[in-house]
């Protein structure tokens, strides 16, 4: 039963990628149901008319959208369930399916692990389809074609649900490349921009890498196994040393997809590429799918944790965490600076991956267990607030047609709704009390404060200072969504778009974020819930669950036990409505201190304009210079002089490039070892045809030797 | 009953918070030369401030009127978590220090946001100025705290003071650096000098006073009072973690009396250090703000390493 709700959100996500392709067969579709009216159901009249008002000309592109973001939607409901379903039931279900290889049928399992990761694809999915029917009522079908959008989606949301169900080596890569491939098409959606192009190139080029790197780590535990599936791959015995290169090579690869850096280059090139619906489930979701690929290779396919590996996830983690978030504070462009910030919270939960695993190997699996749920815990409160952001920019690029946030300003007057919801977003994000983005951090901290129990001394300091750089890290994410919260919707208009925009008027496009925002506040009042359904994946993956399982009520929270720490959300709200309520009915109570409007004080020179706002740049200047060692930063100030003696400054033309240190350091000695490799190769290809039926002539030699 | 003391402590702290700001000023003005006003002057400020009708700019939202409440509810309900008069309080439980940090960045994001609502360039600077300095003093805040909470293997404040208490006067490296780690995060934090003047309204080096510029009324006495709470909060902190003695440890009417007269003369003595150092030291430049926090963030580093090299059991 669980196991066909699981196959359900499968086949209707693939369902909903090929009604997309009906979108230039109406006539068909028209000709098919007149057939079946008038074979089959003769009598009825209402229903008839209904399909054939919808297969009007003019009904009919919206009503194939809605469709296929029905179905796509289902298949949503339909993994929530069958995730939950797994989770509750506590159990493992395996199956076969008679495709793939001959002597390899494609092996199902479904068990906590992917249940977890089912339910966080479930909710994306359903808030990503009751936005998507307004949102993509905008592309032109023309330009861009609806079919090819619709298809990929749902091609993409398969491979996705798939690899969650893989159980053998050869299954799991086929989902991962039709998810790499199916998002490649969606990042090329908008291909008429060479930038896209070069952008969806780079990400083609790193997931194939990423995937061939995967390849090699299963091809080494395979190699000392009897098989693929991974049943077999579990039995494999390896010696440490390959069960490190297998480590290092599955961490590349399932790394490069999470976006950690220094392979996190594709990320701010892609996600902004893509239709916003789509950097949602990008950002929100597959990145969460490779997480999931780390932990499945590591904690159940090798089994015995090392703690080394630990050490070098938390390294990794918290050099992403601090460099991703301090190139999304430089990022003028919102969806770019979400994605960076994406790359932040990958390291937020790599780091917290790594202490568990370093417990894990140090023979403390309860406080193992603690690490895991906090990473878990992590990723699922940033599927939840990334989704909503990234759906939020989409509203506001929809509505103002500028993803530049120093062109933005006033907004949340003129967009009400959208701004709360961004509002909730950002506090996630900037995990303040109250919100689920907190709950997790805090439990990160409490795991990071038990390293008392560690006998090694290097162990004991580095892992204080990573906690302090997760503090450092919250920090300055705070300071970045003040930024993009404040820019974009308060102050005045800095654009003439921004200043006509409106609320949107589509509800869906309001009902899918407003879903997440729901989430993510309810999540930070009762975390019991989730954490509640991540013990049950730990105690199944770790064997072993929360050191104090009973203080997990739905009112406390104390992980470790209720003298260490404790935080009660619940009651924490309790006391803030308390608060704030008796100042407000008290200082509110006397009629004589309405309040009153006036102009804003402008130090008695008036004339206020937009353009004295602070912007993007100006308000990270001081971020910039304390820090301005982690970019390459280009700052050109230009002026025109004018008058007698060049005195007068008639304009300043101010002009800020930030660029990533990985691209020179990293990418281009890569790129340029690459061509000068191929140029060598190139000597051999003389273009002489005499030399190339020698070559022949020598490797069929050669051959033959091999073979005999 | 429990509830009922930490309700009251809760409510000690809020009313006495104006106390502390008064005192301060006049052991300043005292050492200044000048002639201090009465004790209870911010009392009188913020009474007069709530009569008055508020002026809000016509650009303001409704994020602008919220803020001060919700920020003065954080910091309300930071002043909750930590114990002040008596330890072993349920609402400490409620929240740890992590938390209470937490309830600090909540006030300070709306702080922030509240200064960009009205777009003008002196808002925007205030916040950008007060999330730099506010993203730097965290970690070492934290850095100073986690020693704490390593030594006394808890991050209940509650739980850690009456640790302390009970392990008596033990000079510890650790504690030492982790004391003065957060004797500059606290000047930091709160505003005082050399990091940001709470006097002036000098467009160039304010940072506070620029975001609050706009306010008026009731909702800038809302803010005026978490400003002073935070103060006093900080001060409590200092004083009752590395120096406890005093607080009530059972709710004995006579304990608690002990405990608040324990607290009150351990916040007037800080009160004299703090305008002491606020006479001699002259504000700083922006920039070299980020060098003061770094050192700050060194001593609380350097108390853990000591923490784990020299004094931890293994």
């Amino acid at each position: 039963m669980i196991l066909l709700s699981a196959y359900c959100a499968v086949l209707l996500s693939f369902a909903s990628g090929l009604l997309a392709l009906m979108m230039h067969q109406r006539q068909t579709l028209s000709a098919v149901s007149e057939y079946g009216f008038n074979t089959f159901f003769t009598g009825n009249v209402h229903c008839r008319s209904w399909i054939n008002k919808n297969l009007e000309e003019r009904h009919f592109p919206v009503f194939l959208r809605q469709a296929v973001f029905v179905l796509l939607g289902l298949s949503g409901v339909f993994a929530v369930i069958a995730g939950l379903a797994v989770l509750l039931g506590k159990g493992v279900i395996t199956d076969q399916i008679a495709l793939g290889l001959p002597w390899l049928p494609w092996h199902i399992r479904f068990d906590g692990l992917s249940g977890f990761f089912f339910l966080i694809i479930g909710i994306a999915v359903c808030a990503v389809s009751l936005y998507g029917p307004g949102y993509v009522s905008s592309y032109k079908e023309n330009e861009h074609p609806f079919a090819a959008l619709g298809l990929f989606t749902g091609l993409f949301v398969t491979g996705m649900l798939l690899v969650l169900l893989a159980d053998d080596a050869f299954m799991f890569m086929i989902a991962w490349e039709l998810m790499s491939v199916a998002s490649y098409f969606l990042v090329a959606f908008q291909h008429e921009n060479s930038a896209n192009r070069r952008a969806a190139f780079l990400y083609l080029l790193m997931a194939e890498v990423g995937a061939l790197s995967i390849i090699l780590g299963f091809g080494v535990l395979a190699s000392f196994s009897t098989g693929f599936t991974f049943d077999a791959l579990r039995e494999a015995n390896l010696s440490s040393t390959w069960a490190s290169i297998a480590f290092v090579l599955a961490l590349l690869g399932f790394g490069m997809k999470a976006g950690i850096v220094p392979v996190h280059v594709w990320l701010p090139e892609a996600h902004p590429v893509a239709p916003s619906h789509i950097s949602a489930l990008m950002s929100g979701v597959m990145l969460k799918v490779a997480l999931y690929g780390l932990i499945r290779f590591c904690f159940d396919l090798l089994g015995d944790v090392q703690w080394q590996w630990g050490v070098v996830l938390l390294i990794l983690g918290t050099v992403s965490a601090l460099g991703g978030i301090l190139y999304a504070l430089m990022q003028p462009n919102l969806k770019r600076l979400l994605a960076y910030s994406s790359v932040e919270n990958i390291g937020i939960i790599f780091m917290v991956l790594g202490l568990s695993m370093i417990f894990m190997a140090n023979g403390h699996p309860q406080l193992a267990a603690l690490g895991f749920l906090a990473a878990l815990f992590h990723a699922f409160n940033h599927a939840l607030f990334k989704n909503l952001l990234f759906l939020g920019a989409g509203i506001i690029h929809h509505q103002t047609h500028e993803l530049n946030i120093d062109m933005m300003g006033g907004l949340i007057k003129k967009m009400p709704q959208t701004s709360a919801l961004f509002l909730v977003g950002c506090m996630s994000i900037s995990s303040l009390p109250l919100f689920n983005g907190f709950v997790s951090e805090w439990l990160a901290f409490q795991t990071a404060l038990q390293v008392d129990v560690l006998d090694n001394g290097v162990l004991r300091s580095l892992i204080p200072v990573a906690a302090a750089a997760l503090a450092l890290t919250a920090a300055l994410a705070a300071a970045c969504f003040v930024k993009v919260f404040g820019l974009i919707f308060l102050g005045q208009a800095r654009s003439r778009n921004s200043e006509k925009a409106h609320e949107v008027r589509d509800k869906g496009m309001l009902a899918g974020p407003a879903l997440l925002a729901g989430l993510c506040f309810f999540i930070g009042i009762f975390p019991g819930v989730i954490i509640h359904l991540i013990n049950n994946v730990s105690g199944q993956l770790l064997g072993h669950t929360l050191p104090n399982d009973s203080a997990l009520g739905w009112l406390w929270l104390a992980p470790v036990s209720a003298e260490q720490a404790s935080y009660s959300p619940p009651l924490v709200l309790i006391g803030a409505l308390i608060a704030a309520g008796v100042c407000y009915w008290y200082l509110r109570r006397s009629p004589l201190t309405i309040m009153r409007r006036a102009d804003t004080w402008d130090c008695g020179f008036g004339g206020l304009t937009p353009r004295m706002q602070y912007t993007s740049s100006s308000f990270t200047m001081p971020f910039r210079r304390i820090f301005a060692k982690t970019w390459i930063i280009d700052e050109q100030i230009k002026k025109d002089l004018q008058g007698a003696m060049d005195q007068d400054v008639a304009a300043v033309h101010y002009q800020l490039h930030i660029q990533d240190h990985s691209w020179p350091r990293l990418y281009q000695p890569i790129a340029q070892g690459v061509n000068n490799l191929a140029r060598q190769v190139g000597r051999i290809q003389t273009g002489n045809i005499r030399t190339y039926l020698g070559y022949s002539f020598a490797t069929l030699v050669l051959l033959l030797w091999v073979i005999s | 009953m429990n509830w009922l003391i930490a309700i009251l402590q809760t409510t000690l702290f809020v009313v006495l918070a104006p106390l502390l700001a008064g005192w301060l000023k006049m052991c300043k003005c005292r050492l200044q030369n000048r002639k201090a006003p009465s004790l209870f002057q911010p009392y009188r400020d913020l009474l007069k401030l709530t009569h008055k009708q508020p002026v809000v700019s016509e650009q303001a939202s409704w994020l602008f009127i919220t803020a001060p409440y919700l920020i003065f509810s954080a910091t309300v309900l930071a002043a909750s978590v930590v114990p002040l008069i008596a330890v072993n309080l349920p609402t400490s439980a409620s929240a740890d220090v992590i938390v209470m940090v937490g309830f600090f960045a909540f006030a300070r994001f709306f702080l922030a946001l509240a200064g960009l609502d009205i777009g003008t360039a002196f808002g925007g600077m205030g916040s950008s100025r007060e999330m730099t300095i506010s993203s730097l003093a965290e970690p070492a805040m934290l850095m100073a705290i986690f020693t704490l909470t390593m030594t006394a293997s808890t991050t209940n404040l509650s739980g850690a003071i009456a640790h302390v208490l009970n392990e008596g006067l033990i000079l510890r490296p650790s504690f030492v650096f982790a004391l003065f780690a957060l004797i500059l995060v606290a000047i930091a934090e709160t505003g005082r000098i050399p990091v940001d003047n709470p006097a002036t309204h000098l467009e160039l080096t304010m940072i506070h006073e620029a975001m609050i510029l706009e306010y008026s009324g009731r909702h800038l006495a809302l803010i005026e009072w978490a400003s002073q709470l935070k103060l006093m909060l900080y001060g409590v902190l200092i004083a009752n973690i590395f120096f406890p003695w005093g607080i009530a440890e059972t709710f004995g009417a006579k304990d608690l009396g002990y405990g608040l007269l324990a607290i009150l003369g351990k916040l007037a003595l800080l009160a004299i250090f703090l305008a002491i150092a606020e006479t001699l030291v002259a504000k700083m430049r922006l920039f070299r703000v980020q060098e003061y926090l770094s050192f700050a963030y060194l001593l609380g580093l350097l108390g853990m390493l000591s923490h784990i090299i020299l004094e931890a059991s293994r």
